[in-house]
């Protein structure tokens, strides 16, 4: 049955029942209660990105971090195996990390000195006396969550009992795959993260990675600033081979550039763009075979396609973008630029180029992200007018088809994406 | 002049997290210099320029190969290596000029207010051709009822010309006490 949003039903229908097949109501922005059954209903029961594994080099290595509103620690111990873990002492439950990333030995409390080992376990705690007989020091470790990883992307959740991650990522691996092809034969690592806020809720943010629509409207100075060759590309509006795919999960993808979806297909043909001539003649002056400089510099500006996984990450063309509820009205974004990870002579130079493109568009001072960011801004400004009003998701539902592979297939700058999203938050929003 | 955070002592928390460790080279020469009071005059103006948003006259301050910078990294004076909030040599700054001058870029055209103020000035290095400063500033940014503050330290390299009207930025490093942690997204510049 297809409920009515109504100013008297608004506040009666449950978080489920607020999402129909082609719109959301407003209040799923504004609505402070929604905000924190999310908190537990989504961030608490599935699969959070939290790392990727270049930011964890060697043992000991660590990065600070949020699973939903809570405050966790991401750690290699000296086996490599990956942890991630409360970040809040067993005692009185202080955090014992206020670093956000580092290499260490452990993690020690401030306030009692309780120590932890990199696995969380307590190893630990000052004059012991005090706790003979009333409580056994190995079920004190920092909380733990359950960690995996698939291509050098880390997961954690606080559910021990939802299926693997990679049964999570279902058709999503074989297009992470891809999206890894950037490190042009060499893994990918982190380069630097732009760190920003805005005062909107979260679902915006998680909406506009999968928003064609808005790209020309929105980033119209930005495309006003680049060499035709880039500006082309990105030209996807009427271009009926740039599709996005529903992949299930509440994942989808949309391909902006449908020539750049599998950079490893590059038979040569296309020419690299003229903006890149400095960086080929330095790859040369550098010994670089022709083979490897194709390949490096073919991939700079990274895939073609936005990977949207649900619920806070996104492999977008060249970099992660990872999301973080902070409250119903306040979402704190990071950019993080990604290159190949290979050797220095080689990569730097190229590395250097990307950080360059990515300063370019992202991060609070980007030619691109401020504008989003604007955008999003005046969402929520907007969405507290009229909680039973209609978000509309309903762009391309007449024209959606099944690709060969089954996936719910529409142009890019259809909304399909977003209702695959909505779907999952439906469903989970829905399960007691 | 001994220093009881050199050496990690038994039990002791690791020191220094709690600032930068960028050396701090001080000319000794007084603000009362001309020299210095000019490049002082200089900057302000540059500031109030960029309050009033008056970035094409702002542009102008810079020389062809001035480098306006926001790092991440506040330790880092190799801005190549490492990804910054901004980093604008002449043609992306005046790309940059255009982007918050002609009207398309939304967070431009609804963007803060801002107040800045500069003090705190050391003279670091000075000859007569050219003198680098350093300054705190504090960016008051005010929109649709929130204010927000921009804290950092800049530092400025100026090249002396033959009038003060020759006088050209050559280096400005903004380094914000908040670079690596989460600021909100601009649409004008400190």
């Amino acid at each position: 049955m297809t409920v009515e949003f109504t100013e008297e039903n608004i506040y009666d229908l449950t978080p489920d029942e607020l999402v129909l097949t082609d719109r959301v109501a407003g209040r799923m922005y504004t609505d402070p209660d929604i905000f924190d059954e999310e908190m537990t209903k989504i961030f608490e029961r599935t699969w959070i990105w939290v790392a990727h594994l270049s930011e964890l080099p060697k043992a000991g290595a660590f990065k600070t971090t949020y699973v939903g509103q809570q405050p966790v620690i991401v750690s290699r111990d000296r086996k490599g195996n990956i942890h991630t873990m409360l970040n809040r002492c067993r005692h009185r439950g202080a955090t014992v990390c206020e670093t956000p990333s580092g290499v260490v030995n452990g993690f020690t409390c401030p306030y009692h000195a309780w120590s932890y080992g990199l696995d969380g376990s307590l190893r630990g705690i000052p004059y012991p006396d005090g706790y003979e007989g009333i409580m056994d020091k190995s079920t004190m470790g920092l909380k733990k969550l359950r960690t995996e990883q698939y291509n050098g992307m880390i997961f954690a959740t606080f559910d021990h009992d939802i299926e693997p991650l990679e049964d999570f990522l279902g058709d999503a691996k074989m297009w992470i795959d891809r999206f890894m092809a950037q490190g042009a034969g060499y893994p990918v690592k982190v380069l630097g993260t732009h760190r920003f806020k805005f005062k909107g809720n979260w679902k915006i943010q998680l909406e506009n990675t999968t928003d064609g629509y808005h790209f020309p409207i929105v980033h119209r100075s930005w495309m006003a600033t680049v060499d035709e060759e880039t500006a082309d590309m990105m030209s996807f509006m009427t271009d009926p081979t740039a599709i996005t795919h529903v992949l299930g999960n509440g994942h989808s993808v949309m391909q902006m550039v449908p020539q750049h979806t599998d950079l490893e297909a590059d038979d040569g043909s296309e020419p690299l763009q003229p903006r890149f001539d400095g960086l080929v003649a330095d790859l040369r002056a550098q010994g670089v075979d022709e083979e490897r400089i194709r390949k490096l510099v073919y991939t700079v500006h990274g895939t073609g396609f936005n990977l949207n996984l649900f619920p806070n990450v996104s492999l977008s063309i060249s970099f992660f973008r990872t999301l973080r509820p902070v409250s119903v009205n306040e979402t704190i974004i990071e950019h993080i630029a990604i290159g190949p990870d290979g050797p220095p002579e080689i990569v730097d130079r190229v590395n250097q180029e990307r950080m360059r493109a990515h300063e370019n568009f992202q991060g609070p001072f980007g030619f691109g992200t401020p504008d989003d960011a604007e955008g999003w801004d005046r969402v929520q400004r907007g969405a507290v007018g009229g909680p039973e009003l209609p978000v509309m998701v309903n762009r391309g539902l007449a024209r959606e088809t099944k690709s060969p592979e089954g996936w719910t297939t529409s142009h890019v700058t259809d909304e399909s994406g977003m209702r695959a999203a909505y779907y999952q938050w439906k469903e989970m929003m829905g399960n007691e | 002049m001994s220093d009881p955070g050199a050496t990690l002592k038994p039990g002791a928390w690791l020191t220094g997290r709690s600032t930068y460790k960028r050396p701090l080279s001080y000319a000794g020469i007084s603000s009362s210099d001309p020299r210095v009071a000019r490049a002082i005059d200089f900057v302000s103006y540059e500031a109030e320029l960029l309050d009033r948003k008056e970035y094409v006259v702002w542009q102008e301050l810079y020389a062809e190969d001035g480098v306006y910078v926001i790092p991440i990294d506040p330790e880092t004076d190799n801005f190549d290596s490492q990804l910054n909030m901004v980093y604008d040599h002449d043609k992306l700054r005046r790309a940059r000029v255009v982007r918050l001058s002609e009207g398309y870029a939304i967070s431009a055209v609804d963007a803060a207010l801002t107040v800045r103020t500069l003090g705190r000035f050391i003279a670091a290095e000075v000859s007569d051709t050219e003198i680098t400063l350093r300054a705190a500033q504090i960016v008051v940014a005010y929109k649709r009822g929130t204010h927000h503050i921009w804290a950092g330290d800049v530092e400025y390299k100026i090249r002396f010309g033959a009038t003060t009207a020759d006088d050209r930025i050559v280096l400005k490093v903004i380094r914000l006490v908040d670079s690596q942690g989460v600021t909100p997204a601009s649409g004008f510049l400190l």
